[in-house]
């Protein structure tokens, strides 16, 4: 399946959750499959921390499918035989949305670190936004995993009339001080590095590559599990024997090395900050007006967690099924047998994959 | 395969009513007692290859342990808690009781009788632990591990001021033979309506 990936710009201004406003601003995005006439068979994807609008299929010349390509198309758990998928670059981005590397219409100039915070709802305004583009008024489903399940619970509340799905995957309602924690070691590890250059790099012609080497190797460890880990590098050695010195000697130091190293090549820092915060600042249930919003809520819920997910432990994933059992919510929870950890929601698993085709099939059946 | 427990269940549910199914295996029940009283409410149950024959069957299913997550439900925010022949595989039934009867109005259980005279026979001649239809494990592979009788349930309530509403008992052909005398020795499947 070959895609191409599409820019539309937005020329009417978006209040941001912080007061800023961006007057406008480029939403980047793919659809997969076709819009029914009806329009009732739309699909929004919403995409994690270091994810983007490029979710199935291979775009003209590249090896390596969009990054939930197993779950997405003909045939496939969200079936692009019948529904029509959207996935955008959330605003803050660095694939094609406006992010920290685009110009700042007022100023001329690029944005850098001036570039304002945004939070999960604004994403979510800024989906909604283009829905309207699509004129399609109800999402059959807003998918998602992790801070993309976060996009997903935010549509259900603030969207009431435009969603009938939601399906939150390995997520959480807010984060934990150990979370917080581990997102603000990332930060500092870029905003340390010399080249940032206070957020400046891309004027000083530098990258903090080793900053953001650093952030993505935390991240990675967070990402999978103990288990994962000990059957994918346990204490294997990269040369035949132990050199006593500093070099990488353990494969999983190697491992480590080469997803930092790659990750560089292919994503932004000042993105990176912008992403970790906003998973810092989500917290709906506890924001003022989320009962009356939970009143209003006609979404049908499928949460979905992982029992070797550290990050977002089968526990957060509960938080969520109570809160909405508490409200009288169609919900239907699985928890999934998984070593994967974290990761595992990107993972090809059978019992996940059956419970996402199912309740995808029975609901556009039911 | 029709199930006599469900037919003399959906009889005791007042049309409308907040259903919670613990231990609802593929949701066939939940699924019955939407079509014919329009009930809504949540099965749950921890087998994974039951919640996904559950979400066919559209129902809202949660996957989880009922042991150990009751905590998710209010008080008496069910009209009806439901624990369809799953008493036997639970770890400690009076606990799991008295959190049912917090969470529902009412409380309706089913079980299989182990007084049933065949049970009694399997053990008295061949001095082994019964298999039967009903219970075909053997005793080191099996997961029920509080199979009671008839009496033995009504003991169980009477210790802890569980009320019995109702009660009905039935044979291998599936006759009600509640009023019976005999119901303890002849029955081979109870269920009873406790608040």
């Amino acid at each position: 399946m070959h895609v191409k990936e599409k820019k539309i710009h937005i020329n009417k201004p978006l209040e941001l959750n912080s007061g800023k406003i961006l007057k406008s601003y480029d939403l980047m995005f793919e659809t997969y499959g076709e819009l029914n006439d009806e329009k009732s068979n739309a699909v929004l994807i919403c995409h994690a921390l270091s994810g983007n609008h490029h979710v199935a299929g291979f775009h003209k010349g590249d090896e390596k499918p969009g990054w939930w390509d197993n779950m997405i198309g003909p045939g496939k758990p969200i079936n692009t035989d019948k529904l029509f998928v959207v996935c955008m670059n959330n605003l803050g981005g660095c694939h094609g949305s406006s992010g920290p590397n685009s110009v700042d219409i007022e100023t001329n100039q690029t944005y850098g670190f001036q570039f304002p915070i945004v939070t999960v709802q604004d994403w979510v305004n800024s989906q909604k936004v283009l829905m309207d583009e699509f004129k399609i008024i109800k999402w059959q489903f807003v998918i998602g995993g992790s801070l993309g399940g976060m996009q997903a619970l935010q549509w259900s509340l603030d969207y009431p009339d435009h969603i009938n799905n939601a399906i939150i995957i390995a997520a959480s309602p807010k984060l934990t001080a150990q979370n917080i924690a581990f997102n603000e070691v990332a930060r500092q590890a870029i905003t340390s590095d010399p080249d940032w250059c206070d957020g400046d790099y891309l004027k000083h012609n530098k990258v903090p590559k080793r900053g953001l080497a650093l952030a993505r190797m935390l991240g990675h460890i967070t990402y999978l599990s103990d288990e994962s880990m000990a059957k994918k590098f346990g204490r294997d050695l990269k040369k035949d024997k132990i050199n006593f010195n500093f070099d990488v000697e353990f494969q999983i130091e190697s491992y480590l090395r080469y997803q930092g190293e790659k990750f560089v090549t292919s994503f932004d820092a000042n993105t990176y900050l912008l992403m970790t915060k906003a998973l810092d600042y989500f917290d709906p249930i506890n924001e003022a007006g989320f009962a009356k919003k939970m009143t209003q809520c006609k979404s049908r819920f499928l949460i979905i967690s992982f029992t070797s997910d550290w990050r977002f432990p089968p526990s957060r994933s509960e938080e969520i099924v109570k809160m909405l059992v508490e409200y009288n919510k169609d919900v239907s929870y699985a928890c999934i047998e998984s070593d994967g950890g974290h990761d595992a929601f990107l993972m090809k698993n059978d019992n996940y994959f059956e419970v996402m085709r199912t309740y995808i099939e029975a609901s556009i059946n039911g | 395969m029709a199930r006599k427990d469900f037919d003399i269940i959906t009889d005791w549910i007042n049309p409308n009513s907040r259903i919670l199914d613990l231990g609802c295996g593929d949701g066939s029940l939940l699924k019955l007692l939407n079509v014919k009283r329009n009930v809504s409410g949540y099965g749950v149950d921890s087998s994974i290859d039951k919640t996904i024959k559950s979400l066919d069957n559209s129902i809202n299913i949660l996957n989880a342990d009922i042991n150990d997550h009751m905590g998710y439900f209010k008080d008496k925010s069910f009209d009806f808690v439901i624990l369809a022949q799953s008493l036997q595989v639970v770890e400690n039934p009076v606990l799991l009781i008295k959190e049912m009867l917090r969470i529902g109005n009412e409380v309706i259980i089913s079980f299989p009788n182990m007084g049933y005279w065949k049970s009694r026979l399997y053990l008295f001649f061949k001095g082994e632990m019964p298999v039967t239809r009903e219970l075909p494990y053997n005793w080191h592979s099996t997961p029920n591990i509080h199979l009671c009788t008839i009496s033995d349930f009504k003991k169980m309530c009477l210790i802890n001021y569980f009320e019995i509403i109702n009660e009905v008992v039935y044979n291998i052909n599936g006759k009600d033979i509640s009023s019976s005398y005999f119901n303890n020795l002849n029955g081979v499947s109870a269920i009873f309506r406790i608040k």
